[in-house]
């Protein structure tokens, strides 16, 4: 059987001309936009660096959830295809480390001519400022940087110890369910912290208190559900690619379908938490919430606002809501782009508007830093992949997945 | 709908089922069904069944539930009894949004739960024939059509060689009937008449 993946040099060079790209870009916007005199440049240069780094440790993040989560459940359709989840998972470290120095950087170092932090504007209080006042025993320094680091050294530690844990299983006896269990147990750990972590805390630290003044108590579902979308999507490309490349030979139709239904159903559940907190707002009409979408659907990110609606909800349930169609390799390659690509603009429109006003662009530097990005993770995932079996041998759940009917 | 001739045979073990199941259908006999206690995952591509199309059903409701809701609401709110309320114009399509999904949700559940009644022959009233009580306890039940081109004799003797534990040969209405179980000899007296 064919289950040792060699990166291939296409792949590899892509990767590092990704990464290249995203450095030069770095050092473009060093150059041009932090040493700028203009301050939405210099706003410009760290804000694409928190959109793509808080975006890219959030999907990948999702690669432990879904493992614990299935785990938990005892499903096995996972198994036949695990070692990818676990390897996008092992690397949540490099991005959240990367993520930690974006953040930091922007507490601790970014003002504006006038000495005022304008991405994060509760670490700058202005005089007479009383909600921000008012929040500021959460929304401090000390919380901020206290909880980034736990959350980011929790999902590290969990996303290499369910791998190593995989890995440890092919050399346990046959049969033996130890390890198995104690990845059951693990698992309802790891949904606790989860829970205290991507779906409440961090999106608020990370995310909504960029604008500060404004709240929404379904924020942290609403990116989760964000996130988890295009984590499956990820999860999704990696399979094909793989298949393409001949090897998870237990991965079949049904488990690429099982696969697609979690693109297609939470493409459905991110419109429903989506419309949620917009209509409530909406319909309320109470100004100091509705500034939040005055900005985005009728000021300057109307467009983004729509085309969000559009990419994120009407193209899924269009294109994927037939059963063929989830079980077409090609659909769900062009659906699971389409998406990861929609819900970063839907982190776009997160995080922009507060620091950048109308200022915005999807330029030069937006798109070198995500190649950047996309070149790491290409990179770092598939030396993960190439670094053990790609079939959890011993998995005491392997026939179960081998004949796997969705 | 009309009274034929079955030869049932019941299995004991899923693993004996499938071979068995290939073999008919190798065989060329005509495979009327197969009863099991609970869903046995596979058995559908086994026995060749085609597809189903309840969910091409489901989706129709759904735009029925959907248009029913737009259309109601958007008559009622600008045309018959137009309000202003908090502001929002007569066509505040944003607040219909959850009753449009409500009403989408029921017409799809209530009329795929219609349709699969009676895709499967089953709704209050209607009896069918139960070919082996034991179906919906322990055993797998298999039924093939008896016709004059399969002596039934070869046809159970083909039974017992696949591994059946029990065989027989019924005479039943092959689809449902409505009526009472008391009414059944009667029934069938009349059309086997």
């Amino acid at each position: 059987m064919n289950d040792r993946f060699e990166i291939p040099a296409r792949l590899r060079n892509t990767s590092i001309a990704l990464i290249a790209i995203g450095v030069l870009t770095l050092i473009g916007g060093i150059a041009s936009l932090l040493t700028s005199n203009v301050d939405t440049d210099r706003a410009r240069f760290w804000t694409v660096l928190l959109h793509d780094s808080v975006f890219f440790t959030l999907i990948t993040t999702v690669s432990i959830f879904i493992q614990a989560a299935v785990s938990l459940a005892q499903g096995a359709w996972i198994v036949a295809f695990r070692r990818v989840p676990e390897a996008i998972g092992a690397n949540v470290w490099i991005f959240g480390s990367i993520a930690l120095l974006v953040l930091f950087g922007i507490v601790f170092t970014f003002t504006d001519s006038h000495g005022m932090n304008t991405i994060f504007p509760w670490v700058t209080i202005p005089e007479g400022d009383e909600i921000l006042k008012g929040k500021s025993a959460f929304l401090n320094k000390g919380m901020f940087v206290g909880f980034s680091l736990v959350a980011v050294g929790l999902w590290s530690y969990f996303g290499r110890k369910f791998r190593a844990m995989s890995i440890a299983q092919e050399s346990a006896p046959k049969n033996d369910t130890k390890i198995y269990w104690k990845v059951f147990r693990l698992s309802g750990v790891f949904l606790l912290v989860y829970a205290l972590t991507q779906m409440s805390t961090i999106p608020w630290f990370w995310v909504m208190s960029i604008d500060a003044h404004w709240f929404s108590t379904l924020f942290s579902w609403y990116t989760f559900a964000s996130a988890f979308v295009s984590g499956m999507s990820l999860i999704m490309l990696w399979i094909v690619y793989l298949k393409n490349q001949g090897n998870l030979v237990l991965v079949t139709t049904e488990h690429l379908h099982d696969v697609g239904k979690f693109m297609f159903a939470f493409s459905v559940f991110w419109t429903y938490l989506w419309f949620s907190q917009y209509m409530l707002i909406w319909y309320a009409n109470v100004p100091e919430e509705t500034v939040y979408f005055k900005m985005r659907q009728q000021g300057p990110y109307s467009i983004i606002f729509y085309s969000n609606f559009i990419i994120n909800f009407v193209m899924p349930i269009v294109i994927l809501m037939a059963r063929p169609s989830k079980r077409n390799y090609f659909t769900v390659t062009f659906m699971a782009m389409v998406i990861i690509f929609g819900h970063w603009l839907d982190y776009f429109q997160m995080i922009m508007p507060g620091p950048l006003g109308a200022e915005w662009h999807i330029n030069w530097y937006e798109i070198g830093i995500f190649m950047g990005f996309a070149g790491i993770l290409i990179f770092t995932v598939s030396r993960t992949l190439s670094k053990a079996s790609l079939i959890t041998h011993n998995n005491i759940l392997l026939k179960e997945t081998a004949i796997h009917i969705a | 709908m009309a009274i034929k001739k079955f030869a049932v045979a019941a299995y004991d073990d899923e693993a004996v089922l499938f071979p068995a199941v290939k073999k008919v259908r190798n065989s060329g006999y005509k495979l009327h069904d197969v009863y099991t206690p609970f869903a046995v995952h596979g058995l559908d591509q086994a026995m060749g069944l085609k597809e189903t199309d309840l969910h091409i059903a489901g989706f129709i409701y759904g735009i029925c539930g959907t248009s029913t809701a737009v259309g109601f609401i958007s008559w009622i709110f600008t045309s018959d009894w137009p309000i202003i309320y908090g502001g929002k114009p007569h066509f505040a399509l944003p607040a219909w949004v959850p009753i449009t999904f409500e009403l989408t949700v029921l017409f799809a559940a209530v009329g795929m739960t219609l349709t699969f009644c009676y895709l499967n022959q089953i709704m209050f009233g209607v009896k069918k024939h139960v070919f082996h009580p034991r179906q919906s306890d322990d055993l797998f039940v298999m039924a093939i059509e008896i016709n004059d081109k399969t002596p039934q004799d070869e046809v159970v003797k083909f039974l017992k060689s696949t591994g059946a534990v029990e065989t027989s040969v019924q005479m039943a209405e092959e689809g449902w009937w409505y009526g009472r179980w008391d009414q059944k000899e009667e029934y069938e007296a009349l059309n086997a008449g």
